[in-house]
C-alpha cells in the first residue's frame, strides 16, 4: 500500500522535502513509516520518537496505517 | 471551520473579535492577544514566520472552541491565529470569551490559549536581528501524551 507522509517546519527543513510517498507493507504501522523516514539523508537530526498525526489526527505508533493515508510528522508545536 | 476558529493571513481585528462573542447575557469578555516581541531567550527578534499543518490545525483548534463551551457551560467563544511573517507587535493569536461572570470568560481564555500551545500543529520560525532563523521548540515533553 502507499501513504503520503507530510514533513513541516524543521522536519522538512532536514529532508529536504515536505512530502514523501512511501510503500508499505499491508499490515504496516506508524512505526514502520518512521522506519521508513529514518532511513532518508538529512533524517539523523529528527527525534527517535517524533509526534504522529495519522490523517490529522494524532496517533500513536503501533496505529495500523491504511492505503491512501496521510501520516504527519509534527514537530514541537509552538503556536500563540 | 464553523465561525468560532479561524486561521487567517491578514491582520486579526481585535473589535471584530470581539464583536462575534459579545451578547446582552454577558456581563465579561476577555480578549487575549498574542503579540510578537523583540526578545526571547536574551536573543533580538525582528520578526516570526508562523506555518501550519492548516488542515489539522484547523481541525484542533475547531475542537479546542467546541471544549471549551462544553467545559465553560454558557461561554461563547472566537479564536482566530494568524500565519505568515510577522513584525514585532503584530497579533499572532486573538481569542475572545464572553460569559455572563468573569470567572468563567477568564478562565476559558486561559485554558484556550494553553490548549493552542499544547496541540495545534502550527510552529514559529524567529527571525534575528544578527540575520540568522531558528524554529522555536517549546518542549519535546509533550509527544506521548497527545498520542494516546
Amino acid at each position: 500500500m502507499t501513504v503520503t507522509v507530510l514533513l513541516f517546519a524543521s522536519y522538512a527543513d532536514a529532508l529536504g522535502e515536505a512530502s514523501l510517498e512511501l510503500d508499505l507493507a499491508e499490515d504496516a504501522t506508524v512505526a514502520d513509516v518512521l522506519a521508513e523516514v529514518s532511513r532518508r539523508p538529512g533524517a539523523a537530526s529528527l527525534p527517535p520518537a517524533p509526534l504522529i498525526a495519522v490523517n490529522q489526527r494524532y496517533a500513536a505508533r503501533t496505529a495500523r496505517l491504511r492505503s491512501g493515508d496521510e501520516v504527519a510528522l509534527i514537530p514541537p508545536v509552538a503556536g500563540g | 471551520m464553523s465561525g468560532a476558529v479561524q486561521l487567517v493571513r491578514d491582520p486579526i481585528d481585535p473589535a471584530a473579535l470581539m464583536a462575534r462573542v459579545a451578547r446582552p447575557a454577558h456581563g465579561a469578555l476577555i480578549l487575549f492577544l498574542g503579540v510578537v516581541r523583540d526578545v526571547n531567550d536574551g536573543r533580538g527578534v525582528t520578526g516570526i514566520e508562523y506555518s501550519a499543518y492548516e488542515g489539522m490545525a484547523a481541525r484542533e483548534l475547531e475542537s479546542i472552541a467546541d471544549e471549551a463551551v462544553v467545559r465553560f457551560v454558557g461561554a461563547d467563544v472566537a479564536i482566530e491565529h494568524r500565519l505568515g511573517y510577522l513584525t514585532l507587535e503584530d497579533v499572532s493569536v486573538g481569542i475572545a470569551v464572553a460569559h455572563a461572570h468573569r470567572d468563567e470568560a477568564y478562565a476559558a481564555s486561559r485554558w484556550i490559549i494553553e490548549e493552542i500551545k499544547r496541540r495545534v500543529p502550527i510552529w514559529k520560525r524567529e527571525h534575528y536581528v544578527d540575520g540568522s532563523r531558528e524554529w522555536v521548540d517549546p518542549s519535546g515533553a509533550v509527544s506521548a501524551e497527545l498520542a494516546q
